[in-house]
């Protein structure tokens, strides 16, 4: 066999090989997609069903290997954190969602959305308390569904507080946090973007990018089935 | 056998084709070109459009029938195989091929810039400060991207924010555009509105709706993983429907309006503790 051949071949081998490679992640990311947790009926004195979700301000290393510094949701789900924002609620039904907010402040760029939108009432309960808005700077994070008109502001737990929650999974039994209930109701059956509107993504350009721009972390999907 | 005269030929199948085929593309097509006619600046576009689509049509026409007045008459015999003579040029082709697309272009230019101008910018972003601004009072309304929704803000109204864009017809209305991250853009293709929305730039669009309707709210600059998701719907309504709508937000958004920063034609927000 020639120099040539052997080169030619050599070449050939490793541009396949780097084909493959690119072909198997590329395979890899577009079929990647958070896992489908559905939210568990509700009692029947309140009918719907229960979502309940939590913010943490590091996913940790039991979650991502890749990314344990990323700012996250997570839903209950079989009487553990899941970390997972792909959510399935039924259609024309009430929607109870209970988010215990371990995260610390960032502030909301656009002040409009601090106050309540698209909820049963026009309200959300923070801690105990009925309130329509939040101070912009209070915010830590949204829950958000544009589509269905919802945007509730998840106010922050104060820096100064002293059982910060490191890393998820975090457990409102011994770290500090909000609680932040409301209720919305679900239209006709779709799949609905929810989003975070709080520019949390640590280090990132705005902070809209990295756990902001990935499917997953703090935006997701509710498909109304 | 004598050979026919080609270029005459050709041109009289051209010129026959043209004057049929154009007027039916100006009054067939044209009154169906986007964006519709629900505002003065959409109407403008179709005229626009149809105007574009006439001036395009004989020289569609040329080229197609060139190819196949070719295909059929300079066709090699089959069986032969024959070199064609070679071609050096020929300056009164050359010449009037420099001629008439100068002219076509150059024209077009100065009718682009004409309806501009006359039409206070067509629909489009104008910039902070427009070269023509229509007469007469105009509904000022700030678009506001943001990733990933658009926001909309009526300074003479308390300066009150919305999450959906309600005009009143038959208004002229004045659109500040602008955005709190990246670079977005307001499309409204029904109204025949499109202008970026930059970071610290006020682009201002003039538009004066003309029929009550509703209309599609898009971003089309890609901003992003839920840039296909930043999608809305307006609506044009009557002016009575509008005092009764915006008063009702002014009523709704209240304790959002209190945590509003005054109006300004741009924002810079503060520094958020983590991002950048």
């Amino acid at each position: 066999m020639s120099l040539f051949v052997k080169k030619l071949l050599g070449v050939g081998t490793a541009v396949a090989v780097v084909g493959v490679l690119i072909g198997l992640y590329v395979a890899s990311w577009a079929t990647s997609f958070p896992k489908n947790v559905a939210a568990l009926s509700a009692p029947a004195n309140s009918g719907g069903v229960n979502l309940t979700l939590e913010t943490v301000a590091s996913i940790g290393t039991k979650y991502s290997a890749s990314h344990p510094s990323w700012v996250s949701y997570l839903v209950r789900s079989g009487g553990q954190w899941v970390h997972t924002t792909d959510f399935t609620v039924p259609a024309n039904s009430i929607v109870h969602v209970t988010i215990y907010q371990f995260d610390t402040p960032t502030g909301l760029r656009n002040p409009f959305l601090s106050q309540v939108q698209g909820t049963l009432d026009g309200n959300a309960t923070i801690d105990g308390k009925p309130v329509n808005a939040i101070e912009p700077e209070e915010a830590s994070h949204t829950f958000a569904v544009p589509e269905l008109g919802v945007f509730v502001p998840l106010p922050g737990v104060p820096e100064e507080a002293k059982h910060l929650c490191e890393e998820a999974p975090c457990e409102p039994a011994t770290s500090d946090h909000r609680t932040i209930s409301f209720s919305f109701r679900t239209g006709k059956k779709g799949r609905f973007r929810w989003q975070c509107f709080v520019p949390c993504g640590a280090g990132w350009y705005f902070g809209n990018g990295g756990p902001m721009q990935t499917l997953g972390w703090m935006d997701g999907f509710i498909n109304v089935v | 056998m004598t050979e026919p005269n080609h270029a005459r030929r050709f041109a009289v199948v051209w010129l026959l084709a043209t004057v049929i085929a154009t007027p039916l593309v100006i009054l067939l097509l044209g009154p169906n070109m986007p964006p519709g006619k629900a505002t003065q600046q959409a109407t403008g576009q179709v005229t626009d459009n149809t105007v574009l689509l006439a001036m395009a049509t004989p020289v569609l026409l040329l080229v197609v029938i060139y190819l196949i007045y070719t295909v059929i008459y300079f066709r090699q015999p089959q069986g032969a195989v024959l070199e064609g003579p070679a071609i050096r040029g020929d300056a009164r082709v050359q010449t009037t091929w420099i001629i008439v697309t100068s002219l076509l272009v150059l024209s077009l230019a100065v009718y682009g810039t004409t309806r501009l101008l006359s039409d206070n910018g067509a629909g489009s972003g104008s910039g902070p400060s427009p070269l023509t601004v229509p007469k007469g009072p105009k509904l000022p309304v700030q678009v506001i991207g943001q990733q990933w929704a658009f926001t909309y803000r009526y300074p003479t109204y308390g300066g009150v924010e919305t999450p959906h864009l309600v005009l009143p017809v038959n208004q002229m209305v004045e659109l500040h555009v602008t955005s709190l991250d990246v670079i977005h853009s307001f499309w409204a293709r029904q109204l025949g509105v499109k202008a970026d929305a930059n970071p610290q730039v006020d682009n201002i669009a003039f538009v004066e709706p003309t029929r009550v309707q509703t209309f599609e709210v898009r971003c089309s600059e890609l901003c992003g993983i839920w840039h296909g998701e930043m999608f809305d719907h307006g609506s044009v309504v009557t002016q009575a429907e509008f005092e009764t709508w915006i008063h009702q937000q002014q009523v709704a958004f209240a304790p959002a309006t209190k945590t509003l920063p005054p109006y300004s034609t741009t924002y810079l927000p503060k520094p958020t503790r983590r991002g950048g």
